[in-house]
């Protein structure tokens, strides 16, 4: 800042100091005096980072005064209620919020391994046009648009991990969470028991979300310092002993807010997730059976036939969600910046 | 690691006792001959025949698994079972020949490896899988030239297309983007041409936005638009969704491509006393031109293959709609979503020929991106260069010329005017208005 104030000054006046007694002229003013051309670009730039604001303010302002009528009818019921009827005044996030959560935590189990290790490929294997292909290739999987991938989902991966689903839950059935069963109790074993669940959603949400975590541990890793590299190896260690006491520690920042970054985006994916599961309204532990929701999920499901009380209740949960994603990723990059890798100098 | 890397041993030169203290002495080879250089890095035979040999075991165990003892089936898991057996077999090999450390360093390479493998091989198979299964829907001509407005639910693929979704795609994009570009890029110069308070708390909200959930954007638009005002779902209305979306995308990309701008071109513009409007002008903007492009763009693609926003805000027709701000305008993700919501195979074939349409859209915008912005600021092509370079020669000859004649000039009045003559070493003051173009193509 101080750097433009000094040379904003298109024209000074060239200083006339008595050679004889220099403390006699007037000390130069050194304060900006902007041009017209200068005026006119500031405050047009102004103006467009007011109107940014305005608009993004007007989201949060607007979502949050909807949601409010709600919110005032349903209290903390609203966060512990499963049912969702807002004409009977008995609705609540806690079945579709719990249903996110649940998704988006599978997501991160196939997520995280897979991001950290391509990851680590790009950034300690891969050499030269390779490195830039390999690059080039995680940015293009972040543009596909979800719908594609939740048609790949719902025509080709449903049917060819069901029975990974039904051999998890027979062996592992003992775990409550790979459990299937009715409600009397009986173990499921057909295949329809294991359609449009969790388990899936979470697949699929996963694969979406790698390119994202690649590219912030990628940038991590590829920052750690070539001296500590070499000090590593020239120790006599292995490349994987290097990785495990250089280049991990090194991106530690960029792993955990990475991996956030990918939550926040996992909380709100909306289409794949829609045309995947069957949405039902009660908590279901049991991630491998049919049957989960999502707060995006119920949004899109139930807009159209909304009052204009259950548009202000469906304000409400998109609210919560917002928030959530909003603290996951302020979180996120406040991790990222403060690490060793995120910061400027070292 | 790059010490490895750079040719070494080449001449090393005479050590003399003179040589300064604190410097590295490297030991005179002595009359030894330097071998060629040593390769350090990759793979020894065996190390093959050990990937080779765990490969097949793995393959024979997964096969024995499933053809034999069989409580397994299916392909996912025939993989996984192959890939843990070829992990173990693999350990198992390198432990003959090495130490722990060695087998440890061997293992991770594979897992990372495979991890890379398995990450492009299902980006490769989503898309290709999409493409594959459109190929049902693509060879009809009328696909692209009809749109769904006579054919029904039963019809064959010879009837009907996706005429009036594509237009819509573009019209909603176009629209956004008439919104996005201008707004973000100015507002990515505010953040970092102009700076300040304001500025951090502009930045602080627009990185908050990319939090925003995009089927919350879908229902705020839906909400504070279209039940408030307009009472009809319209295309205005789902590219203000999109807006909503790509505005902190492209302000994001964008402040980051403005930051990588060099600094000491900045310092060169003010030192040569231009004004801060001249300088984003004439050199921020032509410097970080290529990166702006591709910022935009990939907002583009991003924008491009949103459905939930405009699930909410467009609502779905079967006609071409004109006027974007009446009626229902579907755009390409909402009627693959629309098509593959019904039961009858025609329609999933349609619903995969629109994704396939999608996907080579996004991946033509992205090859353009990288056409443009594969080079960082101030990097030019030879062509470029080139150009630069005729340029400033053109430059050069101009103020020489000048100078010349100024120094005739004066020259001359000195005779007249018995002025004394400025000495012809000082060179006279250059144009006042460089050509600033040089710097921008």
């Amino acid at each position: 800042m101080s750097f433009s104030t000094l040379f904003d000054a298109p024209a000074v006046e060239p200083p006339t100091i008595d050679p004889a007694n220099p403390d006699s002229s007037p000390r130069r003013s050194l304060a900006a005096r902007p041009s017209v051309s200068d005026s006119v670009f500031r405050s047009v730039a102004f103006l467009a980072g007011c109107i940014t604001v305005a608009i993004m303010l007007a989201v949060g302002v607007f979502l949050s005064l909807r949601a409010s009528e709600a919110l005032g009818v349903a209290g903390f019921s609203f966060l512990v209620e499963q049912d969702w009827s807002p004409e009977s005044q008995k609705f609540g996030i806690a079945s579709v919020l719990f249903g996110t959560i649940t998704i988006a935590v599978i997501a991160m189990c196939v997520a995280v391994p897979l991001a950290l290790g391509t990851a680590l490929l790009i950034s300690e294997v891969a050499q030269g046009r390779m490195r830039s292909t390999l690059v080039t290739l995680v940015d293009l999987m972040a543009a596909v648009p979800s719908v594609v991938f939740g048609l790949w989902g719902v025509f080709f991966l449903q049917a060819n991990v069901i029975p990974v689903a039904t051999w998890i839950s027979t062996y592992f059935g003992w775990i409550p969470f790979f459990r299937v069963e009715d409600i009397t109790g009986q173990t499921l074993t057909e295949a329809s028991a294991f359609t449009s669940s969790a388990f899936i959603a979470g697949i699929v949400v996963g694969l979406m979300v790698v390119p994202t975590q690649t590219s912030v541990m990628r940038e991590a890793f590829s920052q750690a310092p070539i001296g500590e590299r070499e000090a590593a190896f020239a120790l006599g260690s292995t490349r994987w002993g290097m990785i495990r006491a250089v280049v991990l520690p090194f991106g530690r920042g960029g792993i955990i807010g990475g991996t956030m970054l990918g939550l926040g985006r996992a909380l709100g994916e909306t289409i794949a997730v829609y045309m995947i599961i069957s949405p039902i309204f009660t908590i279901n532990w049991e991630v491998l059976k049919t049957g989960t929701n999502s707060v995006s999920a119920l949004i899109a499901l139930r807009y159209g036939e909304s009052s204009s009380f259950g548009l202000s209740a469906l304000m409400a949960a998109g609210l919560v969600l917002f928030l959530i994603t909003l603290v996951i990723n302020f979180t996120a990059s406040s991790i990222v910046a403060r690490s060793r890798s995120g910061a400027e100098s070292d | 690691m790059t010490i490895l890397l750079e040719p070494t041993g080449t001449v090393i030169p005479e050590l003399t006792p003179t040589a300064p203290a604190h410097t590295t002495t490297i030991p005179s080879p002595g009359g030894t001959p330097i071998g060629p250089r040593r390769r350090v890095r990759g793979a020894r035979l065996d190390d093959r025949f050990n990937l080779l040999g765990a490969a097949s075991a793995g393959i024979a165990v997964a096969v024995l698994l499933f053809g034999w003892f069989s409580p397994l089936s299916g392909g996912v898991g025939w993989l996984l079972v192959a890939f843990i057996a070829f992990i173990g077999f693999y350990a198992l090999l390198v432990s003959f020949a090495s130490d722990w450390q060695e087998v440890k360093d061997r293992v991770m390479g594979v897992l990372l490896a495979s991890a890379g493998v398995l990450l492009f091989g299902a980006l490769v198979f989503v898309v290709a899988f999409t493409l594959v299964r459109g190929q049902e829907a693509l060879p009809h001509l009328n696909f692209f030239t009809q749109s769904m407005e006579l054919a029904g639910p039963l019809d064959g693929l010879e009837v009907g297309g996706i005429v009036h979704a594509i237009l819509g795609t573009l019209m909603q994009i176009s629209m956004a983007l008439a919104i996005t570009i201008p707004l973000g890029i100015l507002t990515a110069l505010f953040l970092n041409e102009v700076g300040g308070k304001f500025a951090r708390f502009v930045r602080t909200i627009s990185d908050a936005m990319t939090a925003l959930p995009s089927i919350v954007a879908g229902l705020f638009v839906y909400s504070a638009i279209i039940v408030l005002i307009t009472h009809q779902r319209s295309g205005f209305a789902a590219a203000m969704a999109i807006t909503v979306m790509m505005l902190p995308i492209v302000i994001r990309a964008s402040d980051i491509v403005l930051r990588l701008v060099p600094g000491n071109l900045r310092e060169a513009a003010y030192a040569l006393g231009s004004t801060r409007w001249r300088t984003v002008w004439h050199v921020v903007l032509p410097t970080a031109r290529p990166g702006l492009a591709t910022a935009v763009i990939l907002g583009t693609a991003r924008g491009i293959g949103e459905t939930s926003p405009v699930l909410l805000t467009s609502g779905v027709t079967a006609v071409v709609n004109w006027n974007p701000f009446e009626g229902p305008m579907i755009s390409l993700p909402l009627q693959v979503f629309d098509f593959v919501k019904s039961p009858e195979p025609n329609m999933i074939a349609r619903g995969f020929g629109s994704a396939a349409v999608l996907i080579l859209l996004v991946l033509a915008l992205f090859v353009i991106a990288r056409l443009i912005g594969g080079k960082g600021p101030g990097q030019l092509g030879r062509r470029q260069q080139e150009r630069v370079i005729a340029a400033s020669a053109l430059d050069l000859q101009r103020i020489t010329l000048q100078g010349d004649r100024r120094v005739l000039l004066d020259a001359s009045a000195a005779q007249d005017d018995h002025r004394p003559q400025p000495s012809a070493s000082t060179p006279s003051a250059p144009p006042s208005d460089p050509n600033p173009k040089e710097t921008s193509s």
